[in-house]
C-alpha cells in the first residue's frame, strides 16, 4: 500500500516532485500549472475533444480524467516530450506543411493522438485514421488537412523503409 | 524544417503559418497558457435563474476562506456599470436583476481554482424568481413586461421594394426553424490582467477578436483612460465570433486592480457555455411568388430572432438575415419584416455566417419547393434566377462585386458525385458508425444543393478601418497591427504581402496588442481585405520612401524603380539592386489606415446601400440516411467557392473545409437546448461537434475572379463556406426520405417519426 | 487526503475495510469528469488500476465461460480473444466513448457507475453475467439482474470491490447496437443486446429505464413464434421489435425523446433479431 499526498511523477522521463496538491487535481492540471508543461491543453474537461493526451503507459488517455495522484508508478509522455532535441517529429512537421493547424488548440492532442495510431498501425485505411482520430475534436480545419497530413507521414515513412 | 529556400512565400503561394512549429510541439502560448509570479485566479458566480430580482448578496463567508484574496460584486464596479458592442445595456455584475441563466453575479480571486469555487459556494444571495419570457413571440408585441428598461424589442426593420401588388402564377411558402449552434471553440475564455505597480492602469492579454474595441469598453467599466487599458492579444483558440463580445476582460482587470495583483481567469466548458453569445435561434416564413417557368417575381417573409438577454450584436444580425432575404438570386419585388427581440435566453450574437445563415436556410429551403412546384430540378431552377454583377438587392442597392452565381453552380454540378456505398460497406461507412445500427440495405442516399450570398465587411454606415505599420530596415520587415489572429492565418498573410510588395524574404509580424490604431474586429469576413489592405498600403509606402532613397542615391527618378522579385530594378534603364543590399543601414517605417467605401444606413423601408460588398459560394451535398432511424451520414459536400484572388490556396482550403463542417453541426447535430430560459446540455457530452467519422469528404473549387473594389483582389473566405452546406444537407435528407423537414438541425426524430 | 494505492485484491479489500469512504478509482473516466465537474469532492481514493490480477481475462473451456477482470480496459475487448467469445460485448466496448476513453475505461467502472446508458451493461444483461464482488469476508457472486438496482445504483456493499465479470460463451448469435446523434463518440440515447442462449433468445435494451430492461414479452414472443432462432422472417422481427419497444421505459431529455427511444428501440429489435441469420 503507498499513499501520496506528496507525490512524484515520471513525466518523459524525468521525475517531478508535487507537493500540497489537492487530491482531485488531473493530470492535465498538474502538468500544466505545476509542472510547467502546458502543451497538453484542457478543452472539455471530460474527454470528449482529445485535447488532453498523454501516454500512461504506452496508452493515449485524456489526461483531464487522470487524477494525477493516482498516476505515481506511471511513465507519463506528454507532447513535450516527443522530440527532445527541439527539432519536429515527422508528424509535427506534416501537421505544419499540410495545413493541419488553425487555431492550433487540438494540435498537440491530434499530433500525440497520431503518433499513437502510426506506432501501432503503420498503414492504417482511412476509416482506420478516422476511428482513431475520432477523440479529437477539431474545430477549425475540418479534419481534410489532418487527415493529409496523416497520409503524408504514412507516404514517406513507407518510402524511408523501402 | 527544411532550411533550403527554393521561393519566396509571396502572394498566391501556400506559405506556411508562422506559429505552426510552436503550434505542433506544445510550445505556442495560448491566453490559458500564460503565468505570473504572485498570480491569483480569478472565478465567477453566475446565476441559476433565468429570470429573477436580487433580494441581496452576501459575501461576507466567501472573504473569510483562507486563500480568498478579494469578491467583488456590482458595487465594486468604478465606471460604467454596462457594456455592450452596439448598445451598452449588459451589466459588468447583475445588481438589481438577472435575465439569464449563468449571468454573472460577483467574482473572486484566490489562490487555487478550488478555493475560489469554494469561495463562490460560499456566496449567498437571495433571489425572487420572476417570470420568464422565453417565448420570442411574446417579445414582440405589449404581451410580457419589459425585461429590460431597454424594452423586449430590440429592434425591428421592414423591407418594402417594388411593386408589392405583384402575384405570381406559382407561390410556395415554408416556416423554418434554426436552432441556437455554438461556436464551440477549443481555447475556452481566458485573460490574465496584470496591474500596473500605481493602481491606476492595467495590462491584459486577453483571447479576443477585436483589442480596441475591448479596450474601449474596459477602460469605461473600469474608469481609466483608454491608453492606461493595455491589451494584449493572448494566443487565441478558436472564436468564430464568440469572442467578439466581452466576456471575462472587466472582471479579471478589476480583480487584479483591487488585489494589486496578476489575476488569471479562465472558464471551463460549461461556463464557455454560458460565458458567451451564441448563433440567434430564429423562425423564418417565407412565401416565394414566381412564374410558371419558375422565375421569381416576389417574396414576401418575416424573421423572428431571438436576442436573448442582452443586445450584443443582434440589431447587425437582424439587417443581416433580412437583407439576405433574396439569397444569391434576382428578386425584383419584396416584403420583409425582421424582428430581433430580448428574451430570458441565453444571450445570442456574432457567429459566423451572422445572420445569413438563418435567412439562406430557409431561402435555399424555398428554391427546392419552388424548383417542385414548376416541375423542375434543384439546379435548373438556382440558375434560372442566378444574381449577376449589377443586379439590384431587395434594398435597391447594385451589387457591384463580382457575383459569378451561375458559374459557381455550375462548377460545383460538375465534379463528381461519389461512388455508390458499396453492398459490403464497412459499418463506419453507414449512418449509425460503429453503434452497427443498421446495413447497407437500409440506407437511402439523398443529394440536396444549397447557394449562399454572403456581405463582406460591418454595414450601414460603420467605418471598420484597419491599421497596419510596416517598418523596413537592413531588407527585414517588421509588420505592426492590432488584428486578431485568431487561427484563421492573418499573421500568415501579412509577412506574404510584405514580400511580394517589397521583394523581401524576411518579413515578421510584431506583437498583437494595441500599441497601434484598431485594425477592427476579425469576423465579417473582413480582415483578409481590410487589414489586407493595410498592411498591404503600408508596405507601398515604405517602397515609395525607398525608391526616394535609391533614386536620390543613383540619380535615377523614383517613378522608374519597381520590385521584381527581390530586387529593385529601373524599368527604363538597366540599374537593379536587390532589396536588401538597398535597404541596409536605413530604416524606413510607415503606418496606413485602411478604409473601405462608405456605406449607408437602411431607411424604413430598408432601402439603402448598406453593404460593402458580397462574396457567394454553392454547395451540394450528398448524404446517407437511415430512414427507419433517422441517422444520416454526410458522405461527400462538392464546393465551388468565390473567392476573388487566392493569396494562399492551403489557407482558403482550410477555411473551405472547416467551414463546411460548422455548417455540418448546424445540420445535422449542433443544437444547444434551451427550456424556458434553461440551458440544458452546456458540455460537450451533449453539444454534438462533428468528430473525423462525421467529417465529409471535400471537393472543392476555388473560383478566381479578382475583385476589383478589394485591395488584394480578394474576398473574405472565412464565413461563406459555413452557410449553404447547411441547407444543402437538410435538402439532401430530404431527397433521401422524400419528406419536407422545416428545421435545423436535424433531429433523429425529424426525419423517422 | 490521500490516494490509497492497491497492487493486490486482498489488499484492496484491506484498504477498504479501513477506509470505508474511499472512492474506487479505476480508469477515472467517469470519476474525473464528477470531480472536473464539482458535483463530487472526493476525501480519499482507493485505486485498483495497479491491481495486475484485475486486469487479466480466462476462458473456462469447460464451462464454456470467460471471466473479464474488472481493470480490463475497453479497448482490449473490441479485438482478438475476448471479441471471438463475446462479440456482442466487443461491439459495445467500440462504442464506449472515443478511443482515448477506451483506453483508460473498463468494464468495472461501466458497473461500478451503472449508468442506464452504461454501453456494455445491455450485453451483461442479455447474456445474464454474473459479477464477481471481493471484500475481507470473502468473494460474492451476483447476476447482473441483481446487480444493476437503479439508475446509477448497484448492490455492491461498501466494503466490496468490483473483481470481474463472467459472460458465457455462447457460440451462437449475438449482437449489439447502439442509437447515437453522431457516427463516433456518443452517449446512447438507445441501445440493445440481442443474443441466443441455451437455444432462447434474449434481448436487453439500455438507455430506455431506469436500469437496463429485458424485453421478456418479447424474448417469449420470438420463443413461441419460431423453431429456429436462425431463419427469422420480417414479420416476425417487427413484431418482435413491437413487442419489445412496448416494454421500453423510456424518458424525455435532452438528448432524446421518450417516442424517439421506443422507436428506436422497436427498430434495433428488430434489426437484431435478423442480423446475421441468412435471411
Amino acid at each position: 500500500m503507498s499513499t501520496n499526498e506528496f507525490y512524484s511523477l515520471k513525466v518523459n522521463g524525468v521525475d517531478h516532485h508535487v507537493s500540497d496538491a489537492w487530491i482531485g487535481e488531473s493530470l492535465l492540471y498538474v502538468l500544466r500549472e505545476r509542472l510547467g508543461l502546458p502543451g497538453s491543453k484542457g478543452a472539455c474537461e471530460q474527454g470528449e475533444c482529445g485535447s488532453c493526451t498523454v501516454f500512461i503507459d504506452g496508452a493515449a488517455v485524456c489526461s483531464c480524467l487522470v487524477m494525477a495522484a493516482s498516476a505515481v508508478e506511471s511513465e507519463i509522455a506528454t507532447v513535450e516530450g516527443l522530440n527532445a532535441d527541439g527539432t519536429l517529429t515527422d508528424v509535427q512537421e506534416a501537421f505544419v506543411t499540410e495545413g493541419a493547424v488553425q487555431c492550433g488548440f487540438c494540435t498537440p492532442g491530434l499530433v500525440m493522438a497520431v503518433h499513437h495510431l502510426l506506432d501501432e498501425n503503420d498503414s492504417p485505411s482511412e476509416l482506420e485514421v478516422k476511428e482513431a482520430l475520432s477523440g479529437n475534436i477539431c474545430r477549425c480545419t475540418g479534419y481534410g488537412r489532418i487527415f493529409a497530413a496523416v497520409d503524408k507521414v504514412v507516404a514517406v515513412r513507407k518510402g524511408a523503409l523501402s | 524544417m527544411s532550411s533550403v529556400k527554393t521561393k519566396r512565400d509571396v502572394l498566391g503561394t501556400s506559405s506556411l503559418r508562422p506559429d505552426g512549429g510552436a503550434k505542433v510541439k506544445g510550445d505556442f502560448a495560448f491566453t490559458s497558457d500564460l503565468h505570473a509570479e504572485n498570480m491569483l485566479w480569478g472565478a465567477t458566480l453566475r446565476s441559476p435563474h433565468p429570470h429573477a430580482r436580487i433580494i441581496s448578496i452576501d459575501t461576507t463567508a466567501a472573504w473569510k476562506i483562507a486563500g480568498v484574496e478579494c469578491v467583488v460584486t456590482a458595487d465594486d464596479v468604478p465606471g460604467q456599470l454596462t457594456y455592450g458592442l452596439i448598445s451598452s445595456d449588459q451589466p459588468v455584475f447583475a445588481k438589481d436583476v438577472v435575465r439569464y441563466m449563468g449571468e454573472p453575479i460577483a467574482a473572486v480571486a484566490a489562490d487555487h481554482p478550488e478555493t475560489c469555487r469554494r469561495a463562490l459556494a460560499a456566496i449567498t444571495v437571495v433571489y425572487e424568481v420572476l417570470p420568464v419570457l422565453f417565448d420570442p413571440e411574446l417579445a414582440i408585441g405589449d404581451d410580457f413586461e419589459p425585461i429590460h428598461p431597454e424594452g423586449n424589442l430590440i429592434r425591428q426593420q421592414r423591407i418594402v421594394h417594388g411593386d408589392t401588388s405583384v402575384v405570381g402564377d406559382v407561390i410556395v411558402e415554408g416556416h423554418y426553424v434554426i436552432g441556437m449552434q455554438d461556436q464551440a471553440f477549443l481555447g475556452t475564455e481566458s485573460a490574465l490582467a496584470l496591474p500596473d505597480a500605481d493602481g491606476q492602469g492595467v495590462e491584459v492579454f486577453v483571447a479576443t477578436q477585436w483589442l480596441h474595441e475591448d479596450q474601449k469598453q474596459m477602460a469605461a467599466c473600469l474608469n481609466l483612460p483608454t491608453e492606461r487599458v493595455r491589451l494584449v492579444l493572448g494566443g487565441v483558440g478558436g472564436a468564430f465570433g464568440a469572442r467578439e463580445d466581452i466576456s471575462l476582460q472587466v472582471h479579471t482587470a478589476l480583480l487584479a486592480l483591487r488585489t494589486s495583483r496578476p489575476v488569471k481567469m479562465q472558464y471551463g466548458r460549461e461556463e464557455s457555455f454560458f460565458g458567451h453569445v451564441h448563433r440567434h435561434p430564429a423562425t423564418v416564413w417565407m412565401r416565394h411568388h414566381a412564374t410558371n417557368e419558375g422565375k421569381i417575381v416576389k417574396i414576401e417573409a418575416r424573421f423572428v430572432f431571438d436576442g436573448g438577454a442582452y443586445a450584443s450584436t443582434s440589431a447587425a444580425v437582424l439587417i443581416n438575415g433580412v437583407t439576405h432575404t433574396q439569397g444569391p438570386y434576382k428578386c425584383p419585388v419584396a416584403v420583409v419584416d425582421g424582428y430581433a427581440v430580448r428574451t430570458n435566453n441565453p444571450p445570442c450574437g456574432a457567429m459566423r455566417g451572422f445572420g445569413v445563415v438563418q435567412a439562406c436556410f430557409a431561402h435555399e429551403g424555398q428554391m427546392d419547393k419552388l424548383a417542385a412546384a414548376v416541375g423542375t430540378d434543384p439546379v435548373s431552377i438556382r440558375l434560372m434566377n442566378a444574381m449577376e454583377t449589377g443586379d439590384l438587392l431587395i434594398t435597391g442597392q447594385p451589387v457591384e462585386s463580382v457575383a459569378p452565381v451561375a458559374r459557381l453552380i455550375r462548377e460545383t454540378n460538375e465534379i463528381p458525385l461519389p461512388p455508390d456505398l458499396a453492398m459490403d460497406a464497412n459499418e463506419l461507412e453507414l449512418p449509425g458508425g460503429s453503434g452497427i445500427t443498421a446495413e447497407r440495405k437500409h440506407i437511402k442516399r439523398g443529394i440536396g444543393w444549397g447557394v449562399s450570398i454572403k456581405n463582406i465587411m460591418y454595414s450601414e454606415g460603420f467605418d471598420d478601418y484597419s491599421t497596419a505599420r510596416c517598418t523596413l530596415s537592413d531588407g527585414k520587415v517588421v509588420l505592426k497591427f492590432a488584428t486578431s489572429e485568431v487561427g484563421q492565418g492573418f499573421v500568415t498573410l501579412a509577412p506574404q504581402i510584405a514580400r511580394s510588395v517589397l521583394g523581401v524574404t524576411d518579413a515578421v509580424c510584431d506583437t498583437i496588442d494595441t500599441q497601434i490604431g484598431s485594425a477592427g474586429s476579425t469576423s465579417a469576413s473582413r480582415q483578409t481585405w481590410m487589414s489586407g489592405g493595410a498592411v498591404d498600403g503600408a508596405c507601398r509606402l515604405v517602397r515609395e520612401r525607398l525608391f526616394e532613397v535609391v533614386g536620390a542615391q543613383h540619380n535615377i527618378e523614383p517613378i522608374r524603380f519597381a520590385i521584381e522579385d527581390d530586387e529593385i530594378v529601373d524599368t527604363a534603364g538597366t540599374f537593379r539592386m536587390s532589396v536588401i543590399e538597398a535597404s541596409q543601414g536605413i530604416t524606413i517605417s510607415e503606418t496606413f489606415e485602411h478604409h473601405h467605401r462608405p456605406t449607408e444606413e437602411l431607411d424604413e423601408n430598408g432601402q439603402g446601400n448598406c453593404h460593402v460588398a458580397f462574396a457567394f459560394v454553392a454547395h451540394r451535398a450528398v448524404v446517407d440516411v437511415d430512414p427507419e432511424l433517422g441517422l444520416v451520414k454526410v458522405v461527400q459536400i462538392a464546393t465551388a467557392q468565390d473567392v476573388g484572388q487566392v493569396l494562399n490556396p492551403l489557407s482558403v482550403l482550410g477555411q473551405i473545409e472547416g467551414g463546411i463542417a460548422q455548417g455540418l453541426g448546424l445540420a445535422v447535430m449542433e443544437e444547444i437546448i434551451v427550456q424556458e430560459g434553461r440551458v440544458r446540455n452546456p458540455s460537450f457530452t451533449d453539444y454534438l461537434l462533428p468528430t473525423a467519422l462525421d467529417a465529409p469528404v471535400v471537393v472543392a473549387r476555388m473560383i478566381e475572379e479578382y475583385e476589383q473594389q478589394a485591395p488584394l483582389g480578394a474576398k473574405g473566405v472565412g464565413e461563406p463556406p459555413c452557410i449553404s452546406v447547411t441547407p444543402a444537407i437538410v435538402a439532401a435528407i430530404r431527397d433521401a426520405i422524400g419528406k419536407d423537414i422545416d428545421r435545423c438541425p436535424v433531429r433523429p426524430q425529424d426525419i423517422c417519426l | 487526503m490521500p490516494v490509497l494505492i492497491a497492487h493486490t485484491i486482498s489488499e484492496a479489500t484491506e484498504i477498504l475495510a479501513e477506509n470505508p469512504d474511499a472512492t474506487i478509482l479505476n480508469g477515472g473516466t467517469d470519476l474525473m469528469v464528477e470531480v472536473n465537474f464539482n458535483h463530487r469532492h472526493p476525501s480519499s481514493v482507493l485505486l485498483l488500476r495497479n491491481v495486475p490480477q484485475l486486469r487479466e481475462w480466462s476462458i473456462d473451456s469447460s464451462q464454456q465461460t470467460i471471466t473479464i477482470g474488472a481493470g480490463v480496459p475497453y479497448a482490449a475487448m473490441e479485438t482478438g480473444a475476448i471479441a471471438a467469445a463475446v462479440p456482442a460485448l466487443a461491439q459495445a466496448a467500440r462504442t464506449v466513448g472515443s478511443p482515448q476513453i477506451r483506453a483508460a475505461g473498463t468494464m468495472g467502472g461501466n458497473l461500478g457507475t451503472c449508468s442506464p446508458a452504461g454501453d456494455t451493461l445491455p450485453v451483461l444483461s442479455a447474456l445474464e453475467a454474473t459479477i464477481h464482488l471481493s471484500s475481507q469476508d470473502g468473494e460474492r457472486i451476483v447476476p447482473f439482474g441483481e446487480f444493476m438496482v437503479g439508475p446509477k445504483k448497484n448492490s455492491r456493499l461498501q466494503h466490496e470491490i468490483i473483481t470481474a465479470v463472467t459472460l458465457p460463451i455462447t457460440g451462437r448469435r449475438q449482437g449489439y447496437s447502439k442509437v447515437g446523434v453522431r457516427n463516433a463518440m456518443v452517449i446512447s440515447v438507445a441501445s440493445a443486446c440481442f443474443a441466443v442462449v441455451d437455444d432462447t433468445p434474449r434481448l436487453a435494451m439500455g438507455s430506455v429505464g431506469p436500469t437496463i430492461l429485458r424485453a421478456v414479452k418479447a424474448e417469449k414472443f420470438l420463443t413461441e413464434a419460431t423453431t429456429n432462432l436462425n431463419i427469422i422472417s420480417d414479420e416476425i422481427a417487427r413484431e418482435f421489435g413491437q413487442i419489445a419497444s412496448t416494454e421500453a421505459r423510456p424518458i424525455d431529455d435532452h438528448r432524446s425523446t421518450a417516442q424517439y427511444r421506443a422507436h428506436a428501440i422497436k427498430v434495433l429489435a428488430s434489426r437484431l433479431a435478423v442480423r446475421g441469420t441468412a435471411s
